[in-house]
């Protein structure tokens, strides 16, 4: 039971940081965008590459970090991955979204994402194989946090969450103490109202493209730390990001923040009563119960 | 030759299977823009529900009620009605995401639940122990299809009808006024969420046909039929045939299966063996592709609606403030 | 005559193409005065600030702020031609603090930032003691003025209000109205559409009468203000035939 919250709590900070992002795109740019989870994908096969390459650059870097599985090279390769995870964000709303947006379409905006989510995800597979790989195939002993009741916790997973966290507290003092952040927040609540006050919305959509990118790359690459790396982590985790947003409400950061953990808590703790096979379900029984009795979430508001 | 046959037949048969699913899809897109991420689940709901009360009784899961083929058939039809009354009564009211999302998880569910419940659905081998109905009259497996065959295009022509006379119906403007333009709707007393409710749950019903028809011609159905790419190539038949018009829909239908068989068929026959694992994923990109691809460059599909009074693409975007 | 600030000529504009809302309006606005546009609902009033400020597209005719054509500009260059636009309603930004509200207006001021909050904290003495509350807080009144405290911040040449007195009680409206006849004393322009007809008419200087998208008459608000003929016509009159 406290095994299966200790757990809630680590994936549940992986389902923040991708549905921090995905909130932000759904809220601004009005679309469900089920191609947001893919980007955690990415920014876990970019860091992988990107792994190998310091690794074979500059030896000296594969040295683990203290007891965490992960080298300093996979340190470094991670930041590499949020530019570069970013940079595809943008590069993906500039060649798909941003045509059909100028259009007016939202709802084709939806269709489009789950094509590029079909083409991300399956050239990801195409590129890298279809099996699952590790960033360091050692293996990873588990701390004895206590032993009556037995709870395991992996050094790689109290990193992930600190981690996880350290992003989280930056993008709140970015929003609440940034005149960027006040111009972002400004968006969210009020577009037409920003721009007439001299906000650049494209400005503002890169960046928020950029933050989710960012973002998702880390989750995406905490995950495959904590998990493996497939091709599938997209897939996998599309329902617990959304599952997070709608349950924090469709707009607010800090909600979808919350979600995030409320998500993976609840997911495991399901675990406790149903057989694991049901897992996979869990987030839809979760929006199922968030939509009947609180439709707009914990910290959303209702918007037409 | 009457291998060419056979293969003509069956290809036709899902085809047309297919066709009505898209049919069902046409009347929630394409009439009412709604968003239906879940096709899998209404499609399995139909083909699950039909063979659960038609087949014969099978050790180790519920069902076998062998209750006679139209009952059955019916019954899946229901099946994936209830399905989407659930998920349309919670979130039509909502903006439009809420339903997109909870779809898609309502066809990632279903085939969880399908794969793991072995009491209801046999689980991962899937449901067997269903006999075709009136099989025994016929003598050849070839003349049986060719039957079934005219079984699904009347009921291809019977849907196509049905939706052509609603569509015209003043429930149909009823639809198109809501699409173009809820508030105005609105103002005429009229209440959209409960217009889309019933257009969202006749599409899924007519969804829930096909699935039944296509778990009949089979006379098996398994978690594997349910995977989100039939979703995804149900889609891409309908934004190839162009939203909003039934007979583009059903050629979408046509030309979208046809190409997924051919270029399995190419992948298998021409790819080195080695890469034929990749087959899938190469499938699945060119699935992807044509969906954004024709949204990008053709979002009219290539049959479009005649005389499209749209009034999307007015508002600039993004405009977070209405 | 003070110089002219801002001039429309013949603007047609309209939210959707082929279906104009104004037809061909002119209109001028003079330094350091405020013009007043009234007309009957559905007279085209808004559409017309919103054309100047760019956010409704405008398909002919001519906007110049200056001498130099600011035709469809894009909404979000207003400031640094030197114009605030204050819109109807949900004109602040309720989710964000007072202080905030102001900080994002001040971003352009550059050094000049401390001296204009400043100066904006001794013209707005209500808004002093709540900034860091959540502009949503705030009377109907504050938040007026904090938009347009909001406005000021960017030291605009002209501003552009969009009934600035709508849902007020009376008394915020005067408080509110009144406040925009003293910025016209530190030489800025201002632009006004306003219901209140008389009180339009008392408090501008000059004023246009706009139906169905169409100049009517325009003129000294005090000379308007006397005309009976124009009142009855104008005023009283097209808004029964309007509203029928």
């Amino acid at each position: 039971m406290i095994q299966h919250l200790v757990d809630g709590v680590l994936v549940g900070a992986i389902y923040a940081l991708g549905a921090i992002g995905l909130t932000m795109v759904m809220h601004m740019l009005r679309f469900a965008n089920f191609s947001h989870a893919e980007l955690l994908s990415v920014g876990a096969y970019v860091a992988l590459v990107f792994d190998k390459l310091f690794g074979a650059l500059a030896p000296v870097l594969t040295a683990k970090i203290g007891p965490l599985s992960m080298s300093f090279a996979l340190a470094l390769a991670v930041l590499v991955s949020m530019a570069v995870t970013a940079a595809t964000a943008v590069l993906i709303d500039k060649l798909v979204f941003k045509r059909i947006r100028e259009r007016g379409e939202e709802l084709s905006m939806v269709f489009a994402s789950f094509g590029v989510a079909l083409i991300v995800r399956n050239l990801i597979g195409l590129a890298f194989g279809l099996g699952t790989t590790l960033y360091n195939s050692d293996i990873a002993f588990a701390m004895v946090l206590s032993t009556d009741p037995l709870i395991l916790v992996r050094p790689d997973q109290i990193f992930t969450l600190s981690a996880a966290l350290v992003l989280m507290v930056v993008l709140h003092l970015v929003l609440s103490r940034t005149t960027f952040g006040y111009a972002l927040r400004a968006v969210a609540e009020n577009a037409s109202l920003a721009q007439v006050a001299g906000v650049n919305l494209r400005r503002i959509v890169i960046a928020v493209w950029v933050i989710g990118g960012a973002l998702a790359a880390a989750a995406g690459v905490f995950y495959a730390l904590t998990n493996q790396i497939t091709p599938m982590i997209g897939r996998d985790l599309l329902m617990p990001v959304f599952a997070a947003t709608i349950v924090g409400g469709i707009g607010s950061i800090y909600g979808a923040a919350l979600g995030g953990f409320l998500v993976g808590l609840a997911a495991n703790l399901a675990l406790v009563v149903l057989p694991s096979g049901y897992a996979p379900s869990m987030p839809f029984l979760i929006i199922l119960a968030v939509l009947t009795l609180r439709p707009h979430g914990l910290l959303g508001v209702a918007r037409a | 030759m009457i291998g060419l046959i056979s293969y003509l037949v069956f290809f036709t048969t899902v085809a047309t299977i297919l066709s009505i699913a898209v049919l069902g899809l046409n009347l929630q897109w394409g009439n009412t823009g709604l968003f239906n991420g879940g096709v899998a689940a209404f499609f399995g709901a139909g083909a699950y529900g039909t063979l659960i009360l038609g087949g014969t009784p099978q050790e180790g899961h519920i069902g076998g009620f062998a209750l006679p083929y139209p009952v059955a058939l019916a019954g899946g039809m229901a099946a994936a009605g209830l399905l989407a009354w659930l998920v349309g009564r919670l979130t039509l009211k909502l903006r439009h995401d809420y339903l997109a999302i909870a779809t898609f998880g309502v066809a990632v569910t279903f085939e969880n639940v399908m794969r793991n419940a072995e009491w209801l659905s046999g689980g991962a081998r899937g449901l067997r122990g269903f006999d075709r109905p009136l099989q025994e009259l016929f003598a050849s497996p070839l003349a049986y299809n060719a039957v079934f065959l005219g079984f699904v295009v009347v009921l291809l022509v019977a849907t196509y009808a049905f939706l052509q006379r609603l569509v015209a119906s003043p429930f149909g403007r009823l639809l198109r006024a809501i699409r173009e333009d809820e508030e105005a709707a609105q103002s005429l007393g009229k209440s959209p969420a409960r217009v889309r409710l019933i257009s969202f749950v006749t599409g899924s019903v007519i969804m829930g046909l096909a699935g039944g028809l296509y778990g009949t011609f089979y006379a098996f159905v398994s978690p594997q039929d349910v995977l989100p790419i039939l979703t995804f190539q149900i889609w891409a038949m309908l934004i190839v045939g162009g939203a909003g018009n039934n007979r583009g829909a059903i050629l979408g239908a046509f030309l979208i299966w046809g190409a997924w068989t051919a270029s399995g068929w190419a992948l298998s026959r021409y790819a080195p063996v080695e890469a034929q694992i990749y087959a899938g994923s190469i499938q699945y990109v060119l699935i992807g592709s044509v969906i954004v691809g024709m949204l990008l460059w053709r979002p009219q599909g290539l049959f479009p609606e005649r005389l499209v009074v749209s009034q999307r693409g007015r508002h600039p975007v993004p405009a977070a403030a209405e | 005559m003070p110089e002219p600030v801002l001039s429309c000529a013949g603007v047609t504009a309209g939210y959707v193409r082929d279906l104009p809302i104004l037809h061909g309006v002119d209109l001028v606005a003079h330094k350091a005065t405020i013009t007043a546009i009234i007309g009957p609902n559905g007279a085209g009033k808004s559409t017309l600030i919103k054309a100047i400020a760019g956010l409704v597209p405008v398909s002919a005719g001519a906007i110049a702020l200056n001498g130099r054509e600011i035709t469809n500009i894009r909404p979000d260059r207003l400031s640094t031609e030197g114009v605030a636009y204050v819109p109807q309603n949900d004109n602040i930004f309720r989710t964000l603090t007072i202080r905030e509200n102001l900080t994002l207006a001040l971003r352009r001021a550059g050094a000049r930032r401390e001296a204009i909050f400043d100066r904006l904290m001794t013209q707005f003495p209500a808004l002093k003691d709540k900034l860091d509350d959540k502009a949503g807080s705030l009377s109907g009144g504050q938040r007026q003025f904090l938009a347009v405290a909001n406005a000021l911040a960017s030291e605009p040449r002209l501003i552009l209000m969009d009934e600035p007195s709508a849902g007020l009680s009376p008394k915020a409206a005067e408080e509110v109205l009144e406040m925009a006849r003293a910025l016209t004393d530190s030489g800025v322009t201002i632009l006004l559409v306003e219901q209140n007809v008389t009180q339009a008419l008392r408090l501008s200087d000059y004023c246009y009468i706009l139906a169905e998208g169409r100049n009517q008459v325009d003129g000294k608000a005090a000379d308007l203000l006397g005309d009976r003929v124009v009142a009855d016509i104008y005023l009283g009159g097209r808004r029964k035939r309007v509203n029928a």
